[in-house]
C-alpha cells in the first residue's frame, strides 16, 4: 500500500478514536465535584427535599431548585451551610420564614389561617362517601320497586342487563 | 332536601364570584416585608465613605429614617435616584445600604448623581439583605425613630409611590417622635 | 389591508354569532320551525367568518406586518416560518381568536351532525353555544383585539416570539388542549338545552356521549403534550408543577372523565340525571375559570398571559352569566334527586358513583388549594403559598383509591352485583399485585438502588392490580382465543385501553418518583461523573450560531458498563432579538428511562455546572397519556354513535 495513502488511513482512524481516547482509560479521569458539596449524602437529600419545597420570592411560582434568581442562588448557599451546622429542617425553614414571609413555604403552616385549607378537601370526601353510602348502601332493596314484573319478566330484565354488562 | 340540594353549586359559585371580583384588585406578586413591626436587624458593617467605621443598627435609631437598598448594576435605581435626592432636599433622613456591589463603582455613582444618603452601609456579601428579606434592588425601608420597620416598599419609589404609600406613615412617625 | 379584513370579518361572525344566539332560541318557544332551522345555516356562517379572520392574522404574522400590535410583540423576521405561524396564538389576543376559532368549529359540527336530533333541542344547543360565541367575540373586539394597530410609529422588528414558546410543542399543545377545553362548550350546551326542554331523559344522554368522549380526548391529549413538552423544554426534569394554569387544565379533565362516566350511567340506568347535567355544567364551567385564572393577573403563574384588570373584569362579567346562569337554571328546573334507591351496594352504579365523589373530590381539593392564596390574601389572612406539597398530599391517596375501585368496577354488574360473584374474582389480581408489589422493586432495580423502594412496592401493586383486573375481565370474554378480539365493542375495547393507560401512566409516575436521580455537579471539560448505572463524560464546549440565536454547545458522552449508550448536545442559547438565555436540554429516551443533561451556569476555569439526571420509566407518562386519549377516541368511534338512522330501542339493547 502506498505510504501516504497508509498514513492518511491510520491519521482517520485516529481522529475517529480520538473521542474514545479522551476517555478510555479510566484510573486518569478526574472526579467532578458537586455544584451544591455536603460531607454527609443524607445532608444533601434533606437539601434537596428543602430546595423543592421552599419557593423562591422573586420568580413566577418557582420552587428554589428550579430557579436561578440571585436570590434563589443566596438561600440556598444559606440552607446548605446550616444542614452543615446541624440545623434540622424546621429550623432552617423558620429562619428563612422570619425573613421572607410564609410566602416562601409550599407546605403551608397548619394554622388558624389555613385550617379550612387543609381540612376541607377531608370534610369533601366524607360528604362524597356520606353520599355513596346514602345511595347505594342505605340497604333498601331495588326489587321493592319491581313488583309489577313477573318472575318471567323479571328474568328477562336479569338477561338483558347482564348482557349490558360488556359495555359501559 | 332533594330541591334545596339542587341550590348549593349555585350558591357556591356566587361566593367564588366575589371573592375573584375581590382578588382582581389585589396584586399577587406583592410581598409585604416579614419584618415589619420587627426590630432592625443587628448588623456591623463598613460605611462606603469611610471604610475603617463600623455601623451598626444603633447608628439608625433616635430618628425617622428611610432606609434605602440600592446597587450600580441596579437599572431601575438610576431613574429613582432623583426622587431620594429630593426627599433628602425635603428634609427626611435616608440611609443607604449598597448591596452586593463594589465601592469604587458606588463612590462614582454617588459622585455622578448626587448623595442623599446620610451615611451608606456597604453589604458586599448581601448579608444585611438577607435578614431584611431583601429579594433585588431596589427596595426602601421606613424605619421608625426607636429602630422598628414600619414599612417596606419593593421597587421604584417615586412621587406617586411616596404620596400613597409613605407619607401618611412618614407624617404620623414624625409627630410621635415629637 | 389583510388585518382590516380579519378585523371585518371577525365583525360579521359576530353578528352571525348574535343571530344563531337568538334566531333559533325564539323559535323553539314559538315553534317556527323555519326560524330553528337557521341555526344549522348561522353556524356555518360564523365559522367561515371567523375562519377568514384567523387566515388573516396568520397571514399578517408570515408577512411580517409590524404595524399590527400583537404582531411585533410576538415575531420577528428572523423567526422560522414555521413559528411564525404558531406565534398567532403565543399571547392572549391571538389564542382568543384561535379559541374562538374553534368554538365555531365544534358548533359548525354539531350542526351537521345533529341532524337526527329534535329540532327543537338542536335549535337550543346551536342557540346556547351561539350565546357564548357572542361572549368571545364581544371579548375580543373591545378588549383584546389581535389586529389592532400601531399607528404611525410602526417598528421595523418585532419584539421575537418568546424563546421557550420557539418549539413544535407550542405548534400542537394549545391548538389540542383549546380543542378540548372548547369542546365542552358542547356537552354544556346539551345540557342546557336538556334543563330548558324539562327532558333528561337517556336519549339526551345517549345523543351527548359521543361529543363528551371526543372533548375528553382533545383535553387528555392537550394536557399529556403540555406535560412532555414542559419537561423537554424548561430543562430541570420535571413534568407537572401544580402550577395554577395547569391546574385550570387538569379540573376540567377531571370533571369530564367523571361527566363521561356518569352519562353512561344515565344511558343505561336512567341514573344520576342531576349529577351528569351538573356535571356537564361543571366541565364546561372550570374551562370557563380556567380561562379566566390565567388571563386576568389574579393568581402568578410561570404560564400566565399578559395580566390587564380591564380584562379581568369583563371575564368575570361573563363567567358569572355564564355559569351562574346556568346553575340558576339547573337549580330551578334541575330534576330533583332521586329518593329510590335504584341500585345496591356491589352494584356498578354504585362504583360509578365512587368514581364520580373520587374526581370531583379531587377537583375540589385543587380548586381550593389554586385559589386558596386568592382567598387568604383577601380576607387579610398574608401572603400564602400552597405548591406541590400540598396537592401531592391529597391526590396521591384520592387517585390510589380510583385504582383500586377501578379494578373493582370491571367485576361489578348493573343494578346490583352477587358478592359471591366478586369474591371469586378480586383473589387472583390481589395476589398478582401483591406479589408485583413485593418482588419487582428488587428485579427492576438490581443495580444501584439498595434496598427495597415503598413507593416502587405501592406503585408497581395498583398497576399489577389494575392490568390484572383488565386481563382478567378480558380473559372472561374472549378465552384464549385472541381473534375474538374484534368481536368485542370499540366502547368495551377503548375503555379496557384507557383504564391500561391509566395503569401505565400510574407506573411512570410512581416508579419515576422512587428511582429518579439527579446530579448538579461542576464538572470542567475531560471530567467524568457516576450517576445510577451511568457514566457522563463531558467532553468539552463550542459555540454554534442558529438562525436567530448564539449558543454555547456541551457534548456529553454517555456509557453504561464501558459501552457507548449516547452523545448529548446540550445548549445555552442567548436569543438574539432579546438576549433571552435559554437552556435547551439534551435527551436520550426509551420507555425503561430518560438520561437527560442540562447545562447550568459557567463557572471559572471553563468548567460548567451540569444537571446529569436518570430518569427510570418517565415515558410512561406520557406513554400512559396516549393510550388513555386512545382509548376514548375508540369509544368514540363506537358503532352505535356512527349509525345513520335513529334505532329502536329494542335493537340496541341486542347489540354488541
Amino acid at each position: 500500500m502506498p505510504a501516504n495513502l497508509m498514513f492518511r488511513l491510520l491519521l482517520v482512524s485516529l481522529l475517529w478514536l480520538m473521542p474514545f481516547g479522551l476517555i478510555n482509560d479510566h484510573a486518569h479521569l478526574s472526579a467532578s465535584t458537586e455544584v451544591v458539596e455536603f460531607s454527609d449524602p443524607k445532608l444533601r437529600d434533606r437539601y434537596y427535599q428543602l430546595v423543592e419545597e421552599l419557593r423562591c420570592p422573586k420568580c413566577q411560582n418557582q420552587n428554589l431548585a428550579d430557579s436561578n434568581a440571585p436570590i434563589s442562588t443566596d438561600m440556598k448557599a444559606q440552607i446548605q451551610l446550616m444542614l452543615e451546622n446541624q440545623h434540622s429542617n424546621d429550623q432552617i425553614k423558620h429562619y428563612l420564614v422570619s425573613r421572607y414571609s410564609e410566602f416562601i413555604l409550599y407546605r403551608p403552616e397548619v394554622n388558624e389561617n389555613t385550617w379550612f385549607l387543609w381540612f376541607s378537601p377531608l370534610f369533601f370526601i366524607i360528604l362524597g362517601a356520606l353520599v355513596v353510602w346514602r345511595y347505594a348502601f342505605s340497604g333498601r332493596s331495588p326489587e321493592q320497586s319491581m313488583t309489577t314484573l313477573t318472575p318471567e319478566q323479571q328474568k328477562q330484565l336479569s338477561k338483558l342487563l347482564d348482557q349490558q354488562d360488556d359495555k359501559l | 332536601m332533594g330541591r334545596f340540594a339542587l341550590y348549593v353549586p349555585l350558591v357556591l359559585f356566587a361566593i367564588l364570584t366575589l371573592f375573584l371580583l375581590k382578588g382582581l384588585d389585589r396584586d399577587p406578586s406583592e410581598l409585604p416585608s416579614a419584618l415589619v413591626g420587627e426590630a432592625f436587624p443587628a448588623f456591623a458593617l463598613p460605611s462606603l465613605m469611610d471604610e475603617q467605621r463600623l455601623i451598626t443598627e444603633n447608628d439608625l435609631a433616635s430618628q425617622v429614617t428611610l432606609v434605602n437598598v440600592w446597587a450600580t448594576w441596579c437599572f431601575a435605581c438610576r431613574i429613582e435616584h432623583p426622587m431620594l435626592n429630593k426627599l433628602a432636599a425635603n428634609g427626611v433622613a435616608i440611609v443607604g445600604i449598597n448591596y452586593k456591589d463594589q465601592n469604587q463603582p458606588a463612590h462614582q455613582w454617588l459622585e455622578q448623581r448626587g448623595n442623599p444618603y446620610q451615611f451608606n452601609i456597604v453589604d458586599a456579601s448581601g448579608s444585611l439583605g438577607f435578614d431584611l428579606g431583601v429579594t433585588g434592588a431596589p427596595e426602601t425601608y421606613l424605619v421608625d425613630a426607636r429602630g422598628i420597620i414600619r414599612y417596606r416598599r419593593v421597587g421604584v419609589v417615586d412621587q406617586r409611590i411616596w404620596d400613597e404609600e409613605f407619607s401618611a406613615l412618614y407624617q404620623q412617625l414624625m409627630s410621635d417622635v415629637k | 389591508m389583510i388585518a382590516e379584513l380579519g378585523h371585518f370579518a371577525l365583525i360579521i361572525g359576530l353578528c352571525f354569532a348574535l343571530m344563531q344566539s337568538l334566531v333559533p332560541m325564539i323559535g323553539s318557544f314559538k315553534g317556527y320551525s323555519s326560524w330553528m332551522r337557521l341555526g344549522y345555516s348561522l353556524s356555518l356562517g360564523q365559522l367561515f367568518f371567523v375562519a377568514i379572520s384567523f387566515v388573516c392574522l396568520v397571514c399578517a404574522f408570515l408577512m411580517d406586518d409590524f404595524s399590527l400590535k400583537y404582531v411585533s410583540q410576538n415575531s420577528n423576521t428572523d423567526l422560522p416560518a414555521h413559528y411564525k405561524v404558531s406565534a398567532v396564538w403565543a399571547a392572549h389576543e391571538g389564542s382568543l381568536l384561535l379559541w374562538a376559532l374553534i368554538l365555531a368549529g365544534w358548533t359548525a359540527s354539531v350542526a351537521l351532525f345533529s341532524r337526527a336530533l329534535p329540532l327543537v333541542f338542536s335549535a337550543r344547543i346551536l342557540a346556547v353555544l351561539g350565546a357564548i360565541s357572542v361572549g368571545f367575540g364581544l371579548f375580543l373586539l373591545f378588549t383584546s383585539n389581535p389586529f389592532e394597530r400601531l399607528l404611525p410609529m410602526t417598528p421595523l422588528q418585532g419584539s421575537d416570539l418568546n424563546p421557550l414558546l420557539q418549539d413544535i410543542g407550542l405548534i400542537i399543545h394549545p391548538p389540542m388542549l383549546y380543542m378540548g377545553y372548547v369542546g365542552f362548550a358542547v356537552p354544556f350546551a346539551f345540557a342546557i338545552a336538556a334543563l330548558i326542554g324539562g327532558q333528561f331523559d337517556s336519549a339526551w344522554a345517549r345523543w351527548s356521549r359521543p361529543w363528551i368522549n371526543l372533548a375528553w380526548v382533545f383535553l387528555t391529549l392537550g394536557i399529556t403534550l403540555g406535560s412532555w413538552w414542559a419537561y423537554y423544554e424548561l430543562g430541570w426534569g420535571g413534568w407537572w408543577f401544580w402550577d395554577p394554569v395547569e391546574n385550570a387544565s387538569l379540573m376540567p379533565w377531571l370533571v369530564g372523565t367523571a361527566l363521561m362516566h356518569s352519562v353512561a350511567a344515565t344511558e343505561k340506568r336512567g341514573v344520576f340525571r342531576s349529577w351528569t347535567l351538573l356535571l356537564a355544567i361543571f366541565a364546561f364551567s372550570l374551562s370557563l375559570l380556567g380561562t379566566f385564572l390565567v388571563r386576568s393577573g389574579i393568581l402568578t403563574s410561570v404560564h400566565a398571559f399578559a395580566a390587564d384588570p380591564e380584562r379581568g373584569v369583563f371575564m368575570l362579567m361573563f363567567l358569572a352569566i355564564v355559569i351562574g346562569g346556568s346553575l340558576m337554571l339547573f337549580a330551578l328546573r334541575g330534576p330533583a334527586m332521586q329518593k329510590v334507591a335504584a341500585y345496591q351496594g356491589l352494584s356498578r352504579e354504585a362504583m360509578l358513583l365512587i368514581n364520580n365523589v373520587l374526581l370531583v373530590s379531587s377537583m375540589v381539593m385543587i380548586l381550593i388549594g389554586t385559589l386558596y392564596p386568592l382567598v387568604a390574601d383577601v380576607l387579610e389572612l398574608g401572603k400564602i403559598s400552597v405548591g406541590p406539597p400540598y396537592f401531592n398530599f391529597f391526590f396521591v391517596p384520592l387517585s390510589m383509591g380510583l385504582v383500586i375501585a377501578m379494578g373493582i368496577a370491571v367485576f361489578t354488574r348493573w343494578k346490583a352485583t352477587a358478592s359471591a360473584l366478586l369474591m371469586s374474582k378480586i383473589p387472583l389480581p390481589l395476589i398478582i399485585a401483591t406479589a408485583s408489589g413485593i418482588i419487582l422493586p428488587f428485579v427492576l432495580r438490581a443495580d444501584s438502588y439498595v434496598g427495597y423502594s415503598v413507593t416502587a412496592g405501592l406503585t408497581l401493586f395498583l398497576t399489577a392490580w389494575l392490568l390484572a383486573t383488565i386481563g382478567i375481565d378480558l380473559k372472561d370474554k374472549i378465552g384464549i382465543n385472541l381473534t375474538r378480539i374484534a368481536k368485542l365493542s370499540r366502547s368495551y375495547l377503548g375503555m379496557q385501553l384507557a383504564h391500561s393507560g391509566i395503569a401505565i401512566c400510574v407506573l411512570g409516575v410512581g416508579l419515576n418518583a422512587a428511582y429518579d436521580e439527579i446530579r448538579e455537579l461542576r464538572m470542567a471539560p475531560g471530567q467524568s461523573a457516576m450517576v445510577a448505572d451511568y457514566q457522563f463524560d463531558f467532553v468539552g464546549v463550542n459555540r454554534v450560531s442558529g438562525p436567530n440565536f448564539e449558543a454555547y454547545r456541551g457534548q456529553v458522552n454517555v456509557l453504561k458498563n464501558n459501552a457507548p449508550v449516547a452523545n448529548l448536545f446540550p445548549e445555552k442559547r442567548q436569543y438574539n432579538a432579546g438576549g433571552q438565555v435559554m437552556t435547551e436540554a439534551a435527551l436520550d429516551p426509551s420507555l425503561a428511562r430518560d438520561i437527560y443533561v442540562s447545562m447550568g451556569e459557567p463557572l471559572a476555569d471553563g468548567a460548567w455546572a451540569l444537571s446529569l439526571q436518570v430518569k427510570p420509566f418517565i415515558r410512561c407518562i406520557w406513554l400512559g397519556g396516549v393510550m388513555i386519549g386512545l382509548g376514548g377516541l375508540l369509544a368514540a368511534t363506537d358503532r352505535r354513535y356512527r349509525r345513520r338512522k335513529k334505532p329502536s330501542p329494542i335493537m340496541e339493547c341486542n347489540n354488541g
